[in-house]
């Protein structure tokens, strides 16, 4: 079933950049849509429009149904500085204003989920770049979106601790049935991670082809993967 | 250990200083009128102590007084600069005149407008207008520094305009605020003392005023009693809100980490 669908979308910014212009494509219920693209090819415009930061100058957005729950990451980790992991966690939680009991305890299984059980005091100046990130999505999921958008989460991370994030992020949003979203210019992890890759092409922004990935859990080492990797690789040459 | 250091080198190097000055009025025989001696200061401090502690009061209230205004109506301006572009285009420049204008030259004006005999608010509002302006630019420039994207994470999760600057502008600026305040608490005291200078005889009561009287008696030692009870006052600010920005900053704000050797 359609979740959203993007139709003939387009945005000019003021100062006369066009940053997307008749971009098309529909997602899923509970898929994985990466979006692949060199820097400036629009990505990220697209994904604040989805998650109506921005206003369109023209096309439209349509969800199926009211607009659902959203979550979203940006690539820093944005938490408050002066708040702890679980009061970031709860974010979300506390501007709807539901019981507070309620909300601590979601926003901990939250964390718990994402590793972080023992760190639910500590303050983001006291967490790795990594673990920053893990509450960060640990405040997207505490909300329990049924669309997640992700900017380029993990692309100031180390190559191990982005694989294990991956790992939990694939993992997580299966468990819940989440839409995905995701912004990379990683072909790994848009290989790793995705139902379906859209490769975008630059200035202005549109999608220039769809990779459909076999289904079924992935190895990093095996054969198949290499494969879809390639493929997505030399979609995104092709793009460029 | 080393902080024991840090009070104990500058409290040598004070003791030290003030008995090379005893030596010097000592062995050269400085009449009081021009430099006493401590130890005659000192004497002068606990002849006067009641009198100079009123004094010392007085002096603080209004400070405080002022403070407490100038802390009220410039993070007032700077939340409403931080709401409507159109307040701040309009006030801001009014501020800056406010703030290049030497206020010692308003103060009759104000003592006139105010009138003598609410001599205490005329004071205060004089202490008010000299502090106001650190804290209206520091405040405006910290609520105007918000993360742009936890900004928008906000607006994402439906937070009202009112949860933004709750939750995270005001959070983000404290730590402006709070170095504002420590230059604030100084100016305030500055233009306490200012404002006594200028209101002269009669009315005001506070240390400014008792340089003034114990300088036209020649009376020295006073003078630099009061003067050192002014000293401390001004310290005792300080240190108060150093500790209050620890306090509140301790967890968080780089400024208070210390990073790992």
């Amino acid at each position: 079933m359609t979740l959203l669908a993007l139709e003939d979308l387009g945005k000019r910014f003021a100062n006369g950049v066009d940053a997307l212009s008749d971009l098309n494509f529909q997602v899923s219920e509970a898929e994985f849509v990466s979006l692949l693209g060199p820097s400036g090819c629009g990505k990220s415009t697209a994904l604040r429009l989805i998650a109506g930061l921005l206003a369109p100058d023209h096309g439209a957005i349509r969800w199926q149904g009211a607009r659902p729950e959203l979550g979203f990451v940006f690539q820093e980790p944005t938490l408050m500085p002066w708040a702890d992991a679980l009061a970031n966690a709860r974010l979300p939680l506390d501007l709807k204003q539901g019981p507070r009991a309620d909300s601590e305890a979601r926003a901990s299984r939250a964390l718990a989920r994402l590793g972080l059980g023992d760190f639910l005091r500590a303050y983001p100046r006291q967490l790795s770049g990594g673990m920053k990130m893990r509450v960060s999505i640990a405040r997207a999921l505490a909300a329990s979106p049924r669309l997640l958008l992700m900017d380029e989460p993990f692309a100031a991370l180390d190559e191990p601790t982005r694989q294990s994030l991956n790992d939990d992020l694939k993992a997580l949003s299966r468990e819940d049935g989440i839409t995905v979203i995701f912004v990379t210019h990683s072909v790994t992890e848009a290989a790793y991670l995705s139902d379906r890759v859209l490769v975008m092409s630059p200035r202005p922004g549109r999608v220039k082809s769809e990779i459909v990935l076999p289904a079924g859990p992935r190895d990093r080492l095996s054969h198949g993967f290499a494969e879809s990797q390639a493929r997505v690789a030399a979609s995104l040459l092709e793009a460029a | 250990m080393m902080r024991a250091l840090n009070i104990v080198f500058p409290l040598l190097l004070g003791i030290a200083l003030l008995a090379l000055w005893e030596w010097i009025v000592t062995a050269r025989a400085i009449p009081p009128y021009v430099l006493p001696a401590p130890s005659a200061i000192a004497h002068a401090l606990i002849q006067n102590f009641g009198s100079l502690m009123q004094s010392l009061l007085s002096t603080f209230i209004v400070t405080f007084e002022g403070f407490i205004a100038a802390l009220i109506v410039g993070t007032g301006l700077a939340i409403a600069f931080s709401q409507s572009r159109l307040v701040e285009r309009a006030l801001y420049p009014y501020a800056v005149v406010l703030q290049v204008t030497p206020v010692v030259a308003i103060a009759p004006l104000i003592l006139i407008w105010v009138g003598f005999e609410h001599i205490d608010a005329a004071l205060a509002l004089i202490a008010a207008l000299v502090a106001f302006f650190p804290i209206l630019s520091n405040t405006t420039l910290g609520l105007k520094s918000a993360d742009f994207n936890l900004v928008d994470l906000m607006r994402l999760y439906g937070a009202s305009r009112w949860q933004i600057l709750w939750r995270v502008r005001l959070p983000t600026a404290l730590p402006y605020l709070l170095s504002a305040m420590k230059i604030a608490g100084g100016l305030s005291l500055i233009g306490a003392v200012v404002a006594e200078f200028v209101a002269g005889s009669g009315t005001a009561t506070g240390l400014a005023w008792r340089i003034v009287e114990a300088g036209n008696r020649l009376e020295i030692a006073t003078m630099f009693a009061a003067l050192a009870l002014l000293a401390l006052l001004g310290i005792a600010i300080f240190a108060a809100f150093s500790v209050l920005e620890w306090a509140l900053l301790r967890h968080w704000h780089e400024s208070a980490l210390k990073p790992q050797r």
